[in-house]
C-alpha cells in the first residue's frame, strides 16, 4: 500500500492542512524551512538518524547524521550572521554537488536570508546576468569555480562577500573573498533561527524567459507545505527509504526535492557528485541500497542506451519506487524500465515556477506509459482553449495547460518583474507555457512548449539569451537559434548562423563558436550544431522568423510565410 | 601515441579546466570527475574529428569511452587510418 492510497479519498475534502499539521505548522505562526529540515528532525529524537550520505566521484564518502546537520547548518547560519548578513539578503550558492551545498542551503534559510542556487557549470555571463539581477550580497563557492566570480566581480557592487568552502592556501585570497571551512569550524550547537513567516521570502531560482533575460522566481517560506506533502504521496518517502534524487540544485528539482522535502521528512537521502555513467550510477544504487529513485527522462534514455546486460551485473532488488521528472516520460521508457527493473518510472510534471509536482502517475495506481498523469490533490489542473483562456469543455482538444492559483508553493513573483509574473495569468489561471490534453480518464498527455524555450536534457534554454551571446563573437553577424530533435535530450540547442565579412565557415569556425557559448553561458546552451547561412528568414520589419527554422528542424510544416521579407 | 596523448590533454586543460583547477594526467576522470559534461562532450568531439579527420559514430562516443586523456586516445586511434 503506498502513503497515497485511493485517488478519490484524497481528493475528497483535501486541505493543505493536513501537511500542516504533519509539520506542527499554526497558521500565522513563524514556518523556517531551514528549521524544519534539521532542528525539528532532532527534536523528533532522530538527530542520529542518517540525513545525508554523500560520494565523490573518486568514491570518497562522506556521512552526516540529523544532529550534524543541525549543527553544521548553524554554522553556516552563524558564520552569515557575524559576516553582517541580514535576512533577506541573497545568497548564492555556486557549487558542485558537495556536502556544503546541501548544509549551506539549509543554514542560509536558517538565518531568514534568501538561498540562491546556481548551477556550478555556468560560464562567467550566466552567473553575472543571475548575480546582477538579484544584487546578490554574498556567494559561497568552490577554488575551482572561483575564477569565474573573479572575472565578474567589478561589475557587481551588491557582491560584497565571495567565501570560498575549499580554500587550501595555495595562492593568495582577492578582494572581497574569505576562506570558509564548515568542517574546520566545527559545528555550532545553538542558533536563533530568524522567525521567518508563510509568506517571507526563502529561495530565488532563475529560469529562462523566451524574450527577455532568466528571471528570478520567487519563492517563500510556506512552500514547504506543498513540497512535504508531495514527496510523501507522489515520491512515496518513508521514514526507512535510502532516497535518491539525482537532480543538481543548481535547479529547482534538486532544492525542492533535493534537499528541502526529504529533509523536511527525516529521510536519509544519497547523493552522487560524479559525472554521468551507468556503472556508476548501478554500482551507487546496489552500494547504498537504494530504495526511492527520482531521476530525468534524459538519465533513463542513457541508461537505456548502455543497455541491459550492464544491469546484470548489480543488486537492484533495492529498488522500490521510481520517479522521473523534467520532461515527457516517453512509453518506451516506462516499459523498458517495468522490462529491467520490474517496476515503471512514474512521471511528474511541474516546473520552476510551481515549486512542488502538481501532475503525475501516482504510486500504487496503474501508470499510463507517456502520459503526465493527474493532478495533485489540491490541485486544479485543466486544458484551456488558447483563444478565450476558458477550460475546453470536453478531452481530447491540445490547449494550455493552466492552473487555479493559491497552492502553498506557486511562485510569488518573479524577482523585480511584475509584468513577467502579471503575464503568467488570464482569466484567473496560471499559464504554465505547456501545450496538453486530456484524455476521458482525467490523466494529461504533453504535447510540447507554447513558446521558443528549448527543454534539452530537462533544462530550459532560452533562444534569445544564446542569440545574445552568439552576437558577442566576433565572426557571428546574426544568428537565430531553434531546438532540433535528439534522442537522448529530448531537444538539443541549434544555431543558425551569418557571418561578419572577412570570416568563412568552417568546422574550426563551427567548433570555436560553440565553445565560446558553452564558456560564456553554460554547456547547456551550446549549439550542439551551428547551420551557416547566407540570409536568415526574417519578416519585412526585420525580426527573426525563428518558427520557419524550427519547422524545418522538426520537419513539420512551415505554415504561413506572407510576411516573410525574401519570400 | 604520446604525441596524440599530449594534444588532448593540452586541449582539455585548455578548453575545459579553469584557471585555479588541478592540472590532469592521461588517467584523470574527465566525464566521472565532471569536468567534462555530456553536453561538452559534443564539442570535444567534434575537435577530435576535426583534428584527425575521422568521424566518430555516436555509439562509440560513450561516457566511458570519454572519461580519460588514455581511452580518449584509444578511442581516437581505432579511426584514425594508417
Amino acid at each position: 500500500m503506498s502513503n497515497f492510497g485511493d485517488y478519490e479519498d484524497r481528493i475528497k475534502n483535501f486541505s493543505w492542512s493536513v501537511s500542516e499539521q504533519e509539520l506542527g505548522y499554526q497558521p500565522g505562526q513563524p514556518i523556517n524551512i531551514g528549521a524544519c529540515c534539521s532542528d525539528r528532525i532532532c527534536q523528533q529524537g532522530k538527530g542520529d538518524k542518517i540525513a545525508l550520505i554523500w560520494e565523490g566521484f573518486s568514491g570518497e564518502k562522506k556521512t552526516y547524521t540529523y544532529n550534524d546537520l543541525r549543527r553544521y547548518a548553524n554554522t553556516f547560519a552563524s558564520f552569515l550572521t557575524r559576516s553582517g548578513l541580514k535576512a533577506g539578503d541573497r545568497v548564492c550558492l555556486f557549487m558542485d554537488r558537495i556536502p556544503e551545498l546541501y548544509i549551506g542551503f539549509v543554514g542560509i534559510l536558517k538565518t531568514g536570508a534568501i538561498a540562491q542556487p546556481l548551477f556550478s557549470a555556468f560560464g562567467e555571463d550566466s552567473l553575472f546576468v543571475r548575480l546582477e539581477n538579484a544584487q546578490t550580497s554574498a556567494i559561497f563557492t568552490q577554488k575551482k569555480h572561483v575564477s569565474k566570480v573573479r572575472k565578474i566581480r567589478e561589475k557587481l557592487p551588491h557582491l560584497q562577500h565571495i567565501f570560498i568552502v575549499d580554500y587550501d592556501g595555495k595562492s593568495p585570497l582577492q578582494e572581497r573573498e574569505e576562506a570558509f571551512s564548515m568542517e574546520g569550524l566545527g559545528g555550532v550547537e545553538d542558533y536563533e533561527v530568524y522567525p521567518t513567516y508563510a509568506e517571507s521570502p526563502s529561495v530565488l531560482h532563475y529560469t529562462s524567459g523566451t524574450t527577455g533575460m532568466p528571471k528570478g522566481v520567487q519563492h517563500v517560506h510556506y512552500s514547504l507545505i506543498s513540497q512535504y506533502l508531495t514527496a510523501k504521496w507522489v515520491l512515496d518517502l518513508r521514514d526507512d527509504d535510502i532516497y535518491w534524487c539525482t537532480a543538481d540544485p543548481g535547479w529547482v528539482t534538486g532544492t525542492s526535492y533535493g534537499i528541502i522535502a526529504p529533509f523536511a521528512l527525516g529521510v536519509t537521502q544519497c547523493v552522487l557528485d560524479s559525472g554521468f555513467s551507468a556503472e556508476a550510477w548501478y554500482k551507487f544504487i546496489e552500494k547504498n541500497k537504494v530504495t526511492v529513485w527520482y531521476s530525468a527522462p534524459t538519465a533513463i534514455r542513457s541508461l537505456m542506451k548502455a543497455g541491459d546486460e550492464i544491469i546484470k551485473k548489480y543488486d537492484l532488488s533495492s529498488l522500490r519506487h521510481l520517479a522521473s521528472v523534467g520532461e515527457p516520460l516517453n512509453p518506451e521508457a516506462v516499459n523498458w524500465s517495468i522490462r529491467v527493473f520490474g517496476k515503471p518510472f512514474h512521471d511528474t510534471y511541474w516546473q520552476t515556477e510551481t515549486g512542488c509536482i502538481l501532475i503525475t502517475n501516482f504510486p500504487g495506481m496503474p501508470v499510463k506509459p507517456g502520459s503526465m498523469g493527474r493532478p495533485f490533490p489540491g490541485i486544479t489542473a485543466t486544458v484551456l482553449n488558447p483563444n478565450n483562456y476558458e477550460p475546453y469543455p470536453q478531452p481530447g482538444k491540445i490547449g494550455l495547460i493552466g492552473i487555479k492559483p493559491g497552492w502553498p508553493s506557486m511562485m510569488r513573483g518573479y524577482w523585480q518583474n511584475e509584468d513577467a509574473y502579471k503575464n503568467k495569468f488570464r482569466n484567473g489561471w496560471y499559464l504554465t507555457g505547456d501545450r496538453a490534453r486530456l484524455d476521458s480518464d482525467g490523466y494529461f498527455w504533453f504535447v510540447g512548449r507554447d513558446d521558443d524555450i528549448i527543454n534539452t536534457g530537462g533544462h530550459l534554454v532560452s533562444p534569445f539569451e544564446v542569440e545574445s551571446a552568439l552576437l558577442e563573437h566576433p565572426a557571428v553577424a546574426e544568428s537565430a537559434v531553434v531546438s532540433k530533435p535528439d534522442p537522448i535530450n529530448m531537444e538539443v540547442v541549434k544555431a543558425f548562423v551569418t557571418l561578419k565579412p572577412g570570416y568563412s565557415p568552417s568546422k574550426d569556425m563551427e567548433l570555436d563558436i560553440m565553445n565560446f557559448i558553452r564558456k560564456r553561458l553554460s554547456p547547456l546552451a551550446m549549439p550542439q550544431e551551428i547551420e551557416f547561412v547566407e540570409l536568415l528568414p526574417k519578416t519585412r520589419s526585420g525580426k527573426i522568423m525563428r518558427r520557419i527554422l524550427h519547422a524545418k528542424e522538426w520537419g513539420e510544416e512551415i505554415g504561413d510565410t506572407s510576411t516573410l521579407e525574401n519570400e | 601515441m604520446d604525441e596524440l596523448k599530449e594534444v588532448i590533454k593540452n586541449y582539455v586543460s585548455n578548453e575545459y579546466l579553469e584557471p585555479d583547477s588541478d592540472p590532469i594526467d592521461y588517467d584523470t576522470p574527465l566525464i566521472s570527475g565532471g569536468i567534462v559534461d555530456s553536453f561538452s562532450m559534443v564539442s570535444l568531439k567534434r575537435f577530435l574529428e576535426n583534428k584527425y579527420h575521422i568521424q566518430i559514430p555516436d555509439d562509440k562516443a560513450t561516457p566511458e569511452a570519454f572519461d580519460s586523456v588514455n581511452k580518449i586516445a584509444e578511442l581516437v586511434k581505432e579511426f584514425v587510418k594508417g
